[in-house]
């Protein structure tokens, strides 16, 4: 382990047949910057730009939107089904309020490309619909303004899905995504051991 | 974020034909949470952006014939995590599990992470990634190794002190059936000009798989030092691995530092002074003396130097399986 | 008129118990629509081009291309942004680009061409020497207060120079020290901003905002209307304390693209405009030379304190200096400095929270001087009358409560001498403690009350819910009042058409509510007694209304409330109740104590700090739900370990660029950083008499020095600025 910049090494082990397969279903790729509006169109079925309709599964429905490459998930929630509860917090998801189940993964609507989540099921906090995590919420008064709940209700129901008997250490190590300016935390803590204990 | 067009290729090799031969025409996306935010704000303005996530041989991890790990680099930081294979790289896992959010860990991949852009304010506020601000500005989290020339970041990859520790690889495709396996340690380099990537890819490059050597014994640790909970970015970290003789004595060790260059920092120092001794506490903090003494802190970080001794300190504690007896 | 009273503890049925918020299901569910979720048809997104230099003079901007950028629909640019107007910080709004989607508006701002001559910047508020050669220091006042008082023919400067070194030379113990707090930002998760619409000529704003019946007038003087031509409504706000008081430039704005376009518009502040110039709260760092005596007790403090609330100057009052815990003998000097950062607003608990960051550790380093217990130095300046509260038996109240707060921390056990405590490999500990005062003087409240021959009750306040609890209390003084449950009664907050009430800030929100609704409640119950006195053959001044009937005192003779209302006949009764700042009332009153106590653990190698344990022990006059209440102190604790430990404005030295104005850089305390925390509602019958008194700034105000006490007792060495970063620990031990 001495030279650790001057190791070459070649794996084998690859399947290089997966490497070759559909080398084909693009037609030879040219620099961008001289292809035409046609050209992009010949290409690939799988290459969008500009507005195109899609349809997402959101909270056990089909729902038709219309979305530019550039429209995140959380704006189509938002803007075209109406569906709030997922909040615009940060730029960059570091807040966690845009938190929504993809395909049972709780990840932040905010840095996912609307185009990326066709095909996989989406919910959001008003799927819930009075979960034990919501009552919970409520009973310990775990919200102050609001704003930051629906993201935190998602991260809380997701870690006790994950584990569904978790401890008081692992509901303060494993909510740390999200971010609440009045400051719940100590409640929201509550809130999630009471779920985990069975009772809310 | 600026019009582009989308693609969401089903194999490596319509990856290889979306991507362009010209810097920043084109950006691999996969969980998104670097790239977005970036594309967000203007930084990173792509004609294309090329979705990795719905190529099946990169999202698995799979047992190689010589008993390498082999991870798709679209395989989410919760699947690394909670793989079986991945037991016997604690390393890995510590600094998976650093990354306290379990949104970006649900969401980010390992390449992803691999290849984050750095979290440099200068950069993401516009002023490029070489800003000459830097050197006399609010630098408070910038490089202390490193640093003499343009670039004054820190790489933000959490994981990649763990990979290049435990001597990991990248297997890297590009156009014409290019296949090439890059050692970790070999993937970064500082930039000397603005637009220069932070790593050797070309623009229609791109990283397939992560591949883990077998463990052969080895025990590795990764320490961060975090200012408190939640996804924020360590101030200082380390890894280290170590391959033990019968005798409890350290026959090899690699030791990586984290956030505290433009690249993962490979500190053949501190290996120097484990190597033939048995680790102790002092031992450790004389590593992680080592692994500093080369620092030039910038103006307002000289508090890091201290940090990074601390994480080399505890990252080789860790590994030799003692308790680091701070936080 | 009915004699305006509270019942007593044994009497009330609804008061004083934990009731679940009535709009806790709306906030969990996602139902509940904030400013930022109103989507009107047809409405444009409007977003807005900030300063990127913090001092410049604009010599173009072009929005030409704007204009033409595909679903862009208007573009509007700021007055202060004209050619040749100098802005004074970054991120300061130059032009909106009003467009069919955010994305379209974003990418018409990205056109946007901008071109500026970068004019000096100062941003190092904590350098006075470099504010000074700058030239950007300014006067912020000073007292002097000596017992002693010059003779006739002292030259009273001489005088005072003399006496106070005099009073240091005969104290015990001399204290000399620096302290600071860096400036915060408000942070609000929900940025500013509003979605308005015209209808028949009439502005209706969805505004956030923490002030629903006092920006009808702000919108109204801006776009020349009156009043009554415009309605802010706001059911939900994602977080205000203390920086959305106003409409904003921004959101008279979106009102002018609206009637210009003829259609709604949406215009929310991105996040690190939100953070840039939306809400900041003024730095202070202070130099302090401090006298006690054998005892600890102060006997002279002299000190100098400087900070920047923006780019006017300002900062840190004098007035409040030093903090809670003041000698006779005193002289404090404020000197402000302008500062290219936007101009701070009022920040929960305004001066306060900087005031006990910078006076209370000073007077812990007195404690750490001397080797003594800091309990037992804060208790004999108590006891020595060095007292400065807006609590009317202030010394008693702060020993009862200390006693309670050191008994819920384990004081006597946990404590240790400054930096005597054992080390657990690199890991020590330590105690610190604080204290504090707040007025919290109900703000005005205009109420309607209706109540429905049916029994329905129904209330309408031009109130708005903070994240207090505004409805649920409301609710429950009603419930009280008419012997209902609370979801008998249906409340309405947060429409500026309905009666005026004030904003909420200073800690007036529940101490207003409870006053107007009380009396609206006791008016519409005398009423109502009246026609049930006929049918019960009782007086009217023997009946009580409880347990859903009204009865007769003492005996069981009784008809139900709802048979009550049906003798209104086929009119609703309605009443209004009015309450104003300076009435005579036992409902309400103001000034409260408080006392926090932190345990922390610091890894010396790191200089990182875990809050291990941190107690509050509030006292607020008569609480009406301690379940909101708490939450309250809970929230304001949290805040106080984020602005202790982590949250600061970082601007770069040269550029004064805010450099970390995005929430990945903005560091906040975060779910598993907060510790235990316990909350203590000290409410004996001597408080709970004093009728409400609002709660929800006192706690913000002492975690900082708490917790920088306890650090300073874990290490043996002060960290002197505030938020206390691996960094300052670090250097401090460095220095050491």
């Amino acid at each position: 382990m001495t030279d650790l910049k001057n190791k070459a090494a070649r794996k084998s082990g690859f399947n290089r047949r997966d490497f070759f397969r559909g080398s084909g279903a693009i037609a030879a790729a040219t620099a961008l910057q001289t292809q035409t509006a046609e050209a992009i169109q010949n290409q690939s079925p799988r290459v969008i730009s500009g507005e195109t309709s899609i349809s997402l599964n959101v909270n056990g429905k089909d729902h038709q939107v219309k979305v530019a490459p550039n429209t995140t998930l959380l704006d189509a929630l938002r803007y075209q089904l109406d569906l709030t509860g997922a909040k615009p917090v940060s730029s960059d998801g570091s807040s966690g309020a845009s938190t929504v189940f993809v395909d049972g993964k709780p990840m932040t609507a905010s840095t996912i490309l609307a185009l990326q989540a066709v095909g996989k099921k989406i919910e959001t906090v008003e799927s819930l619909g009075a979960d034990a995590v919501q009552k919970a919420f409520v009973k310990h008064d775990a919200e102050q303004c609001g704003f930051c709940t629906p993201g935190f209700v998602m991260a809380v129901r997701s870690l006790l899905d994950k584990k569904p008997n978790a401890s008081k250490e692992e509901i303060r190590g494993g909510l740390n995504g999200n971010i609440c300016r009045c400051g719940t935390y100590a409640n929201i803590v509550e809130a999630a051991i009471s779920v985990a204990k069975g009772g809310n | 974020m600026k019009a582009f067009e989308y693609a969401s290729p089903r194999t490596e090799a319509e990856i290889v034909d979306l991507l362009s031969a010209e810097p920043g025409k084109t950006e691999i996306l996969a969980g998104g949470t670097d790239l977005v935010g970036l594309m967000k704000k203007m930084i990173v303005t792509p004609d294309r952006v090329v979705n990795i996530m719905d190529v099946p041989t990169l999202r698995s991890i799979d047992e190689l014939p010589d008993g390498s790990v082999s991870i798709g680099a679209a395989v989410t930081l919760d699947d690394v995590l909670a793989h079986p294979y991945i037991d016997i790289y604690p390393a890995i896992k510590q600094a998976i599990r650093g990354i306290s959010s379990m949104q970006l860990q649900a969401q980010g991949t390992l390449g992803g992470e691999v290849c984050q852009r750095p979290r440099c304010w200068f950069y993401r506020n516009g002023d490029g990634l070489l800003s000459p601000d830097v050197a006399e500005g609010a630098n408070e989290f910038h490089a202390i190794l490193g640093n003499s020339g343009p670039a004054k970041f820190v790489n933000s990859s959490r994981i990649a002190p763990a990979l290049i520790a435990l001597d990991a690889q990248l297997r890297v495709v590009g156009p014409e059936e290019d296949e090439q396996f890059v050692p970790v340690a070999a993937f970064f380099r500082s930039p000397h000009r603005e637009g220069q990537r932070e790593h050797v890819l070309e623009p229609n490059q791109f990283v397939s798989h992560i591949l883990l050597p077998p463990i052969e014994g080895r025990t590795c640790a990764t320490y961060e030092v975090r200012h408190g909970e939640g996804p924020d970015y360590p101030l200082a970290a380390a890894a280290a691995a170590l391959q033990f003789d019968g005798f409890g004595i350290v026959r090899d060790a690699n030791v990586v530092l984290g956030q505290v260059a433009p690249m993962p920092w490979i500190s053949q120092e501190a290996a120097d002074v484990l190597r033939g001794r048995k680790v102790d506490e002092a031992l450790a903090e004389t590593a992680g003396q080592a692994a500093v003494s080369r620092a030039t802190p910038l103006s307002q970080n000289e508090f890091k130097v201290q940090l990074a001794k601390v994480a080399v300190k505890r990252a080789i504690l860790l590994a030799a399986g003692y308790e680091t007896g701070g936080f | 008129m009915a004699v305006y009273s509270w019942p007593s503890r044994e009497a009330t049925a609804v008061i004083g118990k934990e009731y679940d918020r009535l709009d806790g299901l709306a906030k969990v569910t996602g139902a509940a629509k904030y400013t930022y979720d109103v989507n009107l048809k047809n409405q444009l997104v409007a977003v807005a081009l900030g300063c990127p230099h913090a001092h410049c003079k604009i010599t173009k901007l072009d929005v030409a291309a704007a204009e033409k950028t595909p679903g862009v629909v208007a573009v509007h640019i700021f007055e202060h942004a004209a050619v040749g107007s100098e802005v004074q910080w970054q991120g300061e709004l130059l032009a909106v680009v009003a467009a069919e989607s955010e994305a379209a508006a974003r990418a018409g701002v990205d056109t946007i061409k901008l071109e500026f001559e970068e004019l000096d910047v100062f941003t190092e508020d904590e350098n006075l020497d470099a504010a000074e050669k700058a030239e950007r220091t300014g006067k912020g006042g000073g007292k002097t207060e000596l017992e002693r008082e010059p003779g006739d023919d002292d030259d009273e400067d001489e005088f005072i120079e003399q006496e106070i070194a005099r009073l240091f030379k005969a104290s015990k113990y001399v204290v000399e020290g620096y302290y600071g707090i860096d400036a915060i930002t408000h942070c609000c998760l929900e940025p500013h901003g509003s979605t308005v619409e015209w209808k028949d000529g009439k502005l209706v704003a969805y505004l956030s905002t923490q002030n629903v019946s006092g920006t009808d007038e702000g919108f109204a003087r801006d776009l020349k209307l009156t009043s009554d031509d415009v309605e802010v409504k706001c059911d939900y706000i994602g977080g205000g304390f203390g920086s959305k008081f106003a409409p904003d430039y921004w959101a008279v704005a979106a009102a002018k693209i609206s009637k210009e376009t003829g259609r709604p518009v949406k215009f929310l502040l991105s996040r690190d405009q939100e953070l840039k110039i939306a809400g900041n709260r003024p730095s202070g760092y202070m130099r302090v030379r401090l006298g006690a005596d054998e005892n600890g007790v102060l006997t002279i403090w002299d000190s100098h304190h400087w900070g920047t609330a923006g780019y006017k100057g300002g900062g840190v009052s004098q007035t409040v200096m030093p903090y809670v815990i003041r000698p006779k003998n005193y002289r404090r000097i404020a000197t402000t400095i302008k500062s290219n950062t936007a101009q701070s607003r009022a920040w929960r608990a305004p001066n306060h929270p900087q005031a006990c960051a910078m006076s209370q550790t000073a007077i812990d380093d007195v404690a750490a001087k001397m080797g003594a217990n800091s309990y037992d130095v804060f208790a004999a300046n108590l006891r020595a009358g060095n007292v400065d509260s807006q609590h009317p038996d202030a010394a008693n109240t702060y020993l009862a409560e200390m006693a309670r707060g050191a008994a819920l921390i384990d004081w006597k056990a946990n404590w240790h001498a400054h930096g005597k405590g054992k080390s657990r490999g690199s890991i020590v500990d330590g105690l610190g403690m604080a204290l504090h005062t707040w007025g919290g003087t109900a703000n005005n409240s205009d109420c309607r009350l209706k109540i429905s021959p049916d029994g329905g009750v129904e209330s309408f306040c031009g109130s708005q819910d903070l994240g207090t609890g505004t409805r649920t209390v409301i609710a429950q003084v009603l419930a009280e009042t008419f012997g209902l449950g609370i979801r008998d009664v249906r409340v309405n907050v947060g429409s500026s058409k309905y009666p005026a009430s004030g904003a909420s800030g200073g800690s007036t929100t529940v101490g207003g509510v409870s006053e107007s609704h009380r009396r609206a409640g006791q008016d519409a119950l005398e009423k109502i007694f009246e026609l049930a006195a006929k049918e019960l053959g009782a007086a009217a001044n023997s009946l009580e209304a409880v347990g859903g009937k009204v009865r007769v005192k003492g005996t069981d003779k009784a008809i139900s409330w709802k048979k009550a209302c049906t003798l209104l006949g086929l009119k609703p009764l309605e009443v209004t109740a009015s309450y104003k700042r300076g009435d005579q009332s036992t409902l309400s009153s103001s000034g409260v104590c408080g006392v926090q106590m932190a345990h922390v653990e610091v890894d010396k190698e790191t200089g990182v700090i875990k809050v291990k344990k941190f107690v509050a022990v509030q006292d607020q006059g008569l609480v009406i739900n301690p379940k909101t209440c708490k939450s309250q102190i809970y929230g304001a604790m949290i805040m106080g370990i984020a602005a202790a430990l982590y949250e600061r404005r970082i601007t770069d030295p040269k550029s004064g660029a805010f450099v970390n104005a995005e929430l990945a850089d903005y560091k906040l305390a975060r779910l598993g950083d907060v510790g235990d925390l316990v909350v203590d509602l000290y409410e004996p019958e001597s408080e709970r008499s004093r009728g409400v008194i609002g709660n929800g700034e006192p706690p913000a105000i002492s975690p900082k020095a708490a917790i920088a006490n306890a650090v300073a007792n874990a290490l043996g060495v002060r960290v002197p600025v505030i938020p206390l970063t691996p960094k300052r620990v670090l250097d401090a031990l460095a220095k050491a």
